[in-house]
């Protein structure tokens, strides 16, 4: 395929299921119907969803991954008392 | 170890396993007025020798009382640490390593039975990983809220661990109660914003604070279990519901 712009050869790539055509001498781009489309709706959702700061470690009990475990009803426990001021 | 207190005056009388010549520079840091306003200075800035017993002097402070847990002074604990990590290490007498790493190893070595959970602690410390990087600044190297205690403000205590070292070891232990189930979320994110709110330097900045965390607390989690072990063998007794919570950390952190 020649390029529409300068006449130079284009070359196919794909990047993530989506076909793209660059000329070897403009360095032009040469889309596919709804090849734009698809490439929006990628930037969007790259946008969209930020990674989740991590509220511990991956080793964490499980209520740091939104259930309900955790022993803080033990709070007033003298073990756990003895926890925040012992060595 | 033994702290008696007479009036205004608070002497401690270490431990004969602890190294005198370390503890020397580690007081006269206390002393120096780069920590004034962090860490309770000495009566006396050098080490005294009674018996054979190094013995230094302080001035009394209140301590948190152990039914003040719900009020306790996390953020400003959190705050003492900042300013402590952020003080030049050029304003300080040559100081020892901080004792934080060297702790963890000793109460892994104290457990003497061979069971399946003093073989779950063993190995969960034998896997710990190395560290990546090793920052050097000013680290307490053993703080909980004991090590606060109060006159006109709240100040840090306790110099035997005090030390350059990796700072996110002085977060470690609140960091280890928390990923154990153990600390309110609420009060571990009161405690962590106020060190980052504080210009603390040890998690970085903008990160995700467990990169730095994440070794440090693996290797409180297996302290502390350790010392449950321990404690709970010498008193011929299972472990508690707490301290079992420690436990179940450690096998979390061998599947992790």
């Amino acid at each position: 395929m020649q390029c529409p712009k300068c006449r130079g050869n284009m070359r196919t790539y794909e990047r993530n299921g989506v076909h793209i055509e660059q000329c070897d001498g403009c360095r032009g781009i040469f889309l596919d119907y709804g090849e734009l489309e698809t490439l929006s709706r990628m930037e969007s959702a790259y946008h969209a969803t930020p990674p989740p700061p991590a509220p511990g470690p991956a080793w964490g009990a499980p209520q740091h991954h939104g259930g309900h475990g955790g022993h803080y009803g033990h709070k007033r426990q003298r073990s756990w008392v003895n926890q925040l001021f012992s060595t | 170890m033994v702290v008696l207190r007479r009036g205004e005056v608070v002497v401690k009388a270490h431990s004969l396993r602890d190294d005198v010549e370390a503890l020397r520079p580690r007081l006269r840091a206390t002393a120096s007025a780069a920590l004034a306003g962090i860490m309770l200075a000495p009566l006396e800035p050098e080490v005294l020798s009674v018996a054979g017993r190094a013995v230094t002097v302080w001035p009394a402070g209140r301590p948190i009382r152990q039914d003040e847990t719900d009020s306790a002074p996390w953020e400003e604990g959190a705050r003492l640490l900042a300013r402590l990590h952020a003080v030049p290490l050029t304003l300080l007498p040559a100081l020892p390593p901080a004792g934080g790493p060297a702790r963890a190893a000793r109460a892994v070595r104290r457990m003497t039975g061979d069971g399946p959970v003093e073989q779950l602690v063993r190995r969960a410390f034998a896997e710990l990983p190395a560290p990546e990087r090793l920052p050097a600044l000013a680290t307490h190297g053993d703080w909980h809220l004991g090590q606060l205690v109060r006159r006109d403000r709240w100040l840090l205590i306790d110099v035997d661990d005090l030390g350059v070292g990796d700072p996110a070891w002085d977060l470690a232990r609140p960091a280890a109660w928390y990923a154990a189930g153990l600390l309110e979320p609420a009060v571990w994110d009161r405690f962590l914003g106020a060190y980052q709110a504080s210009g603390g330097p040890a998690l970085g900045a903008g990160q995700d604070p467990w990169q730095r965390l994440d070794l440090p607390a693996r290797a409180l989690t297996v302290q502390l279990a350790a010392v449950a072990v321990v404690n709970a063998a010498r008193e011929s007794r299972e472990l508690d519901e707490v301290e079992h919570s420690l436990v179940e950390s450690c096998n979390r952190i061998v599947r992790a």
